[in-house]
């Protein structure tokens, strides 16, 4: 286990790489499912606030 | 075509000269960078000349990059691109006759004080011709790529800064193999291949950029 | 394609192709983590540094693939105005710049060791570093325009012009004396690495592109909605300023 760790000296070039690379790549995913849920909770609100449009008004670009 | 594209280049000559101090706004600006590395770093002959190359081709980009958010700014303020735009010509036509002259009042100044600033830093008697030919081919591509980012900043709120972070990248090729063709000559090699690499950059970017800075100037006039 | 330019559609897609993604990339990542870091050899002349391998290749092949679909994206959002690739390309880039920043870093890491220096300004290490500028041009053009239809195009057109670097990036290790290695995956004659390397490498790679597969799911879904609700916003100031306006 210790030479796991010890990477054949190299161990702090290693578990830097490593450990930065899987740190970044976390934290992009964990900002981007927050991004994608606060954005999908403000436009289900905001759609829901909409006054009730007639039926031949020309739809925006998702209806 | 050639008729407009040469309509264009006086029309802005014209218009550098009413405004006057564009090119020796560039020269000062280019003469007050480099003379700072002596300052800097210490008058001693062999540090200079060592990096005389490098300091003189950084100095004359950002030279061209410093007068580039005017090239398209003015003309849209003033309507006057809109009227560019509606011209019968293509408009990268129109671009390439206001890249022109944008080179002659900055790129060629900037090339003719380099052998003076050569002299300043120490710059070894090999490096000035080349300095002069890679400088003849690298600064009309600084003139062209910037217009792509000009024109792509256009009208943005501190389009400047953006402008010099979008134009950067693609102007390190051109700091790298100008600086090399001058090395190589200081250090008693042919240049050829990086002027003619300078050269097939210059090729490239006289088809595309005057496209992609019409394709962003019709933005801007939507 | 045409079909998913409609937004909803497309976010049918991205809800069916996410749960494949997600999965995918855990364990091709797990695994290929374990197998790399515990029992892939170590190189009889790198000894475990050759670890850093499976971080800094898949790094560096997303970071240029990336911005390959970047460009593709952008290219059909500008010749067919297609509605939902302009945001693709969006969201792609923070991607990419993320794994552009890996492989330098890892890159730096594995070069220190190796070749004795954290940086060395040869062929590919320049133009990889110019990709992860253009990379950071691209997401602030996006930011400085008011108007997101404009800022979309103005992207595309950025994104196209800085395309030709990437055939530089790939080619620099054999167009000119490098400090960096020349390529072993992707070469006429096939892979050049053993295979005991190579297998927990190739899923590493298919890790990595799944993973950009799971974070783009959420980010272009996450700006899907930020658009719709810009949309809803512009609309609801224009009726405010009709209802103005008839006073």
């Amino acid at each position: 286990m210790i030479e796991f760790l010890h990477m054949g000296g190299y161990a702090p070039y290693i578990w830097t790489s490593y450990g930065i690379a899987l740190l970044l790549m976390a934290g992009l995913l964990v900002q981007s499912v927050r991004q994608a849920r606060a954005a999908t909770r403000e436009s289900e609100a905001l759609k829901a606030l909409r006054p009730r449009r007639r039926r031949q008004r020309q739809g925006s670009d998702d209806e | 075509m050639v008729a407009v594209f040469l309509s264009v280049m006086r029309r802005d000559l014209l218009l550098a000269r009413r405004q006057g101090g564009a090119s020796l706004l560039a020269i000062a600006f280019f003469v007050l960078v480099v003379s700072l590395f002596p300052l800097g770093v210490g008058p001693a002959p062999e540090t200079l000349e060592r990096i005389a190359a490098g300091v003189i081709w950084v100095a004359a980009l950002l030279s061209v990059l410093i007068s580039l958010d005017r090239l398209f700014q003015a003309d849209l303020e003033d309507g006057s691109l809109d009227q560019l735009a509606l011209l019968p010509v293509p408009l990268p036509v129109v671009v390439l006759g206001k890249v022109a002259a944008h080179w002659l009042t900055t790129g060629l100044p900037v090339i003719l004080t380099a052998p003076l600033l050569g002299l300043l830093m120490q710059l070894q008697p090999d490096g000035y011709l080349t300095m002069l030919l890679a400088m003849a081919l690298g600064t009309p591509i600084l003139s062209l790529i910037g217009a792509v980012g000009a024109a792509l900043t256009v009208g943005v709120r501190r389009g400047g800064v953006l402008l010099t972070l979008i134009a950067t990248p693609f102007y390190i090729p051109v700091l790298i193999f100008g600086v090399g063709a001058v090395e190589a000559s200081v250090t008693g090699f042919p240049p050829d291949a990086h002027l003619l690499l300078l050269a097939a950059m210059l090729c490239g970017a006289l088809v595309m950029a005057p496209i992609a800075a019409a394709a962003a100037l019709k933005l801007a006039l939507d | 394609m045409h079909r998913f330019a409609n937004p909803t559609r497309f976010l049918k897609l991205a809800d069916a192709v996410l749960p494949w993604a997600a999965v995918t990339a855990a364990v091709t990542l797990g695994t290929g983590l374990v197998w790399g870091l515990g029992f892939a050899p170590p190189d009889y002349q790198q000894g475990d540094t050759v670890r850093i391998m499976f971080i800094h290749v898949p790094a560096a092949m997303m970071a240029m693939g990336v911005y390959v679909g970047m460009a593709i994206a952008s290219a059909t959002a500008l010749i067919w105005r297609h509605m939902v690739a302009d945001l693709i390309a969006k969201a792609s880039a923070p991607v990419g710049a993320v794994f552009c920043f890996i492989c330098l870093l890892t890159g730096s890491l594995w070069g220190k060791p190796m070749w004795g220096t954290w940086w060395v300004w040869d062929a590919r290490l320049t133009s990889v570093l110019i990709l992860f500028f253009i990379y950071l041009g691209y997401m602030a053009l996006w930011q400085a325009f008011e108007d997101q239809a404009k800022a979309a195009r103005a992207a595309a057109i950025l994104a196209l012009v800085g395309a030709v670097n990437i055939p530089i990036i790939k080619f620099s290790v054999e167009w000119w004396n490098t400090l960096h290695q020349p390529a072993s995956l992707i070469t006429m004659k096939g892979p050049t690495i053993h295979s005991s390397m190579l297998w927990p490498l190739l899923l590493m790679i298919i890790g990595f592109a799944a993973y950009y597969l799971t974070v783009l799911v959420y980010r272009v879904r996450a700006e899907i909605h930020l658009r719709r609700s810009r949309q809803i916003r512009l609309e609801a100031a224009d009726r405010h300023a009709a209802m103005q306006a008839a006073e």
